[in-house]
């Protein structure tokens, strides 16, 4: 280690973690204008939630040109700073913002408190920043049981909704059955790699760098390999992967359209660069045991994922069993990063276009969706495309993108993973990903079709009411954030720019 | 300026798009859509004329572009070879056709229409103008789009199911020829999709035979698809069935021809051992499957517009046939082909719907006499016909002809099979041409021609459709135009050291 990084390393930069400093400290100072503002002035406190996190970016991303920290280590090795960490870390302070200006709109329908929302929302995102940076098992758990235990009040939070309490307790109780199998993996982990008969142990063995030092020195030890599998288990619940995919459909519906999208979005890809962290760096001399693992659950995901959301009525379901699929193609990427470091880099591009495309997709549906949440059925689509051109067109664009079809950026993220995965010589897991590609194009096609395609309707009867929720007009932050969002996921199709340079530059 | 002619054949209607979307009125959007659509076909006309000549297989107008992805060998680089050139002025000639008639048309939400036809002729111009794999397959699917959402929301019946239905099979067809050319990035060892650098690499160091075979039967199979391959056309002629005019004429016309295409440039003198492992299913499943077969089956077709569809099924039967002949001659007769074809059958669905707005019906039983009403409607259809047949004069014979000729050396069986399917397409041509034409009315239709008098085609039909006839006897008559920079290009490409790999196999 050079001097510098021993001193950095030595003592607690706080410097080096202001951007989740301050969302914390955004998300204390919104509850406190709560107790402080009159009642008819609380209605700022979503604008300043979301005015204060773009300032944050914004200085998130001047800042990055100086490269803070990156490639070090500080708090005694709890943090290490990389680009990629950079990365995450603006990925999910914009999930974060976009997940306040749906929350915006999905809150108006509804008679709740409303502050508490934009406050843990913040919370869960700084301590997802944290997680994707993390070089410690300790702040890797404390980190993810913070978020996990957001998520559990987030998903309850339409508290009036039998469906949204469901969601809450199927979420707390899979979730505490993860974090259980989870911290059995990191207490096997921790205890083998202490264990000072062995070569290559430690005493700090949940540090990522001791406990790669003591893998590879002992290549096949059982309890390792076990505690491995109980880790990755821990991690495939949050990205929803076969056999722990079981909880999405249901907390999905359940969950407010806003928390959903954090769920599907921020939840999935903190899952994807932990895993990426732990297989790329720390598991990495367990390759023949990752590659296995992985490779059966990335093919059950896919297919499982594909399959289950060829029957779905309900949008919210639909697009959370999509989500499974989604997982099952990054895990491909996943695998080949052992052997193809392009394949890390399309794991983040593909995860920033399917944030572009999922945000623009949950936005027509915050708009669609009516007062009860999770009724948002596919029938609800029907005329979209007539009625309101603009939220039709945003629609069609981010399930196009979601699709993999071309000129859009989800093709290009599906590209790379392809180009990755055969280089890796993948050649099983492509023909899988490539059959769930086209399967999917039946319900992502489906889904437009609702929307585009004139059907017919019963005209309404005299004393009938429309069954369907109405639509919520477009608000201009709104129509704004959906525009960029489908602007980007264009430009990205066509021309990658300095992302794509930067991303296949490692 | 004049170097980025061919950016902007691309740029041009994908721009225009974009102005008609933005929500001008439609008086102006009909404007801009003639500049988007005429563009590019002068464009095409000009770098037809200045071709240069003797460049044997090296590109013209070559310029690149950096997208980003540079680092993993992509680079939007566009330019013209002898065998991309027809092709180039095939799909600028078409789109200014179905353009055209589209502005006449009268559709409902014409806007939205024209907007997706011009995003769809952008993807046209990109598929021929680039010589990087990678974007050649990202223009066909950019054109591909609008076709799905112009089948579903402006398709005659089954609209839902034929959209549905085309894009899951194109799908998987456009997803298999993706993997292949991944495939042949990543075998290759060059890590690039440029053309040009793949060729030097196959050439210096080659794919390994068993790979190759693996790879061509990838390309063969998912361009099949695309192309309407027996037994996987299904899609096609229940996609143009419903498909409206001017997308059908695009998609048959031109997009379809992307995996022939992707042949003829790519896929044969890159893997010259693998398609020599696959010519003989390739042959037969064309000639007994899509000119017998499909030839058979459009005979029985009472359904004017599902007959121009499997007529073009049927058709891509000699195409396919000419690329299993594994020679220049019969690459060159396929591009031919391809361009006669493309001219011949754009302009029959042009001129079927134009008899349907005439007769209110598809159905070939119930018209009859309409060469009375409308001489000139009549006199262009028995044109078209007779090129889609192959009467000399017109393109399509130039093409069949090099075709046979080049399959006479491959095996004078399947040559003998695939001539006698001309006597096919003679039969269902001519006899269409008849009952819609000629003899009695019948009283089905008497009652409509009472209640709406034919007229003859107007100016707004009549130049599209004159557009296409002029090009098919200009060809027809004239077809050194484009032999001779095919030639050049065929030479080069399909070199000795491609065709002695293709016969040690």
């Amino acid at each position: 280690m050079s001097p510098e990084l021993i001193q950095a390393a030595a003592d607690n930069r706080w410097a080096a973690i202001a951007p989740e400093l301050s969302l914390g400290c955004l998300a204390l100072l919104l509850l406190v204008l709560e107790i402080f503002l009159p009642k008819n002035r609380q209605s700022i406190i979503p604008t300043v939630a979301i005015t204060g996190q773009i300032g944050l970016l914004l200085g998130f991303v001047w800042n990055l040109r100086y490269g803070p920290f990156v490639a070090y280590e500080t708090f005694s090795g709890l943090i290490r700073h990389t680009q990629e960490g950079q990365f995450m870390r603006g990925f999910f302070m914009l999930t974060s913002i976009l997940v306040c200006i749906l929350g915006v709109i999905a809150l108006a329908k509804q008679k709740l408190p409303k502050v508490e929302f934009f406050a843990i929302t913040l919370v869960v995102s700084a301590a997802m920043m944290l997680l994707a940076q993390s070089n410690h098992f300790v702040l890797f758990f404390v980190a993810l049981e913070t978020v996990t235990v957001g998520f559990y009040i987030l998903v309850s939070y339409f508290r009036t909704s039998p469906l949204s309490l469901e969601a809450g307790l199927k979420y707390l109780i899979t979730g505490a059955l993860s974090s259980a199998i989870l911290l059995f993996g990191i207490v096997l982990l921790y205890g083998v790699a202490g264990n000072p008969t062995l070569p290559g142990s430690s005493s700090d063995s949940m540090n990522f760098n001791a406990l790669r030092v003591f893998l590879e020195a002992n290549p096949d030890n059982f309890l390792a390999s076990v505690g491995i599998v109980f880790v990755l288990a821990g991690v495939a619940f949050k990205i929803g992967a076969v056999p722990f995919q079981i909880w999405i459909p249901d907390v999905y519906q359940g969950a407010p359209t806003p928390v959903t999208a954090f769920l599907a979005v921020a939840s999935k890809a903190a899952g994807f660069s932990v895993l990426l962290i732990l297989t790329k760096n720390v598991f990495g001399s367990y390759q023949t045991l990752l590659v296995p693992v992985l490779s059966v659950m990335a093919i059950a995901t896919i297919l499982f994922g594909n399959l289950a959301a060829l029957t779905q009525h309900n949008v919210k379901r639909l697009i959370g069993l999509s989500g499974v699929s989604h997982a099952g193609y990054l895990l491909i990427a996943v695998i080949a990063a052992a052997t193809e470091p392009l394949a890390a880099g399309a794991v983040y591009f593909y995860l920033f276009a399917y944030l572009l495309a999922s945000f623009a997709v949950f936005g027509v549906m915050t708009h669609v969706a009516g007062a009860n949440d999770a009724d948002q059925d596919l029938e609800h689509y029907t005329g979209l495309a007539k009625t309101h051109p603009f939220l039709g067109a945003i629609l069609a664009i981010g399930l196009g993108s979601l699709a993999g079809i071309p000129p859009l950026a989800g093709f290009m993220g599906k590209l790379l993973i392809f180009i990755a995965a055969f280089k890796a010589g993948l050649y099983t897991l492509l023909a899988v990903a490539i059959v769930g590609v086209v399967v999917s194009i039946y319900y992502y096609f489906g889904w437009i079709k609702a929307a585009y395609f004139s059907t017919w309707t019963a005209p309404l009867l005299e004393g009938e009411t429309d069954t369907r929720p109405a639509r919520t007009p477009v608000s201009l932050t709104a129509g704004m954030t959906l525009g960029l969002l489908a602007a980007a996921t264009i430009v990205l199709g066509f021309y990658q720019g300095a992302l794509g340079e930067w991303l296949l530059a490692r | 300026m004049f170097s980025h002619l061919l950016l902007l054949s691309i740029a041009a209607p994908l721009l225009a798009a974009v102005v008609i979307a933005s929500g001008i009125p439609v008086r102006f959007a009909k404007s801009v859509a003639v500049f988007g659509f005429s563009l590019p076909a002068l464009i095409a006309l000009h770098a037809w004329y200045h071709f240069p000549v003797g460049i044997g297989g090296d590109y013209a107008y070559l310029t690149a572009y950096n997208t980003g992805l540079h680092e993993l060998g992509i680079n939007l680089s566009l330019g013209l070879n002898g065998i991309s050139l027809p092709l180039f002025v095939l799909a600028g000639l078409v789109g200014l056709a179905a353009g055209l008639y589209a502005i006449q048309s009268g559709a409902e939400r014409i806007k939205t229409y024209l907007a997706l036809l011009l995003v769809m002729q952008a993807g046209l111009m990109g598929v021929f103008a680039s010589v990087d794999i990678f974007f050649f397959y990202f223009f066909h699917e950019l054109a591909l789009i609008p076709t799905f959402i112009m089948v579903g929301i402006w398709g005659g019946k089954d609209r839902g199911y034929a959209a549905m239905k085309m894009t899951i099979y194109l799908t998987a067809g456009a997803m298999l020829s993706l993997l292949g050319l991944i495939a042949i990035y990543v075998k290759s060892g060059a890590e690039n999709f440029d053309l040009i650098t793949l060729r030097h690499a196959v050439l210096e160091n080659g794919i390994a035979a068993g790979v190759q075979t693996y790879i061509f039967g990838l390309l063969m199979f998912g361009f099949g698809i695309l192309v309407s391959l027996w037994p996987l056309h299904t899609w096609a002629p229940l996609g143009y069935g419903a498909a409206p005019s001017s997308a059908a004429m695009l998609h048959a016309g031109v997009l379809k021809k992307f995996g022939l295409y992707g042949l003829v440039q790519i896929a044969v003198p890159l893997l010259p051992s693998g398609a020599a492992h696959w010519v003989q299913p390739l042959a037969w499943l064309a000639v007994a499957g899509n000119i017998l077969v499909i030839g058979f089956i459009t005979i029985a077709q009472r359904d004017l517009k599902q007959m121009v569809g499997y007529s073009s099924v049927m058709h891509m039967g000699y195409a396919f046939l000419g690329v299993a002949t594994l020679s220049s001659v019969g690459a060159g007769g396929v591009v031919l082909m391809m361009v006669a074809h493309g001219l011949s059958v754009a302009l029959l669905f042009l001129l079927s719907t134009s008899v349907y707005h005439r007769t209110q019906t598809f159905d070939l039983n119930e018209m009859g006499g309409l060469a009375q009403k409308t001489p000139v409607l009549a006199a262009f259809f028995v044109t078209a016909t007779m090129a889609s047949i192959g009467l000399p004069g017109l393109a399509n014979f130039w093409g069949e002809l090099t075709i046979f000729v080049a399959a006479w050396t491959f095996s004078p069986l399947l040559t003998a099979l695939a001539i006698s399917g001309v006597i096919i397409s003679a039969i269902y041509g001519l006899r269409a041409a008849a009952k819609v034409f000629f003899g009695q009315p019948t009283e089905a239709l008497t009652k409509v021609l009472a209640a709406q008098p034919a007229t003859d085609l107007r100016w707004s039909e009549k130049l599209p459709a004159l557009i296409l006839i002029a090009a098919l006897f200009f060809i027809g008559f004239w077809p050194k135009s484009l032999s001779n920079p095919l030639n050049d290009a065929l030479e080069s490409v399909y070199s000795a050291k491609v065709i002695t790999a293709a016969a040690g196999q």
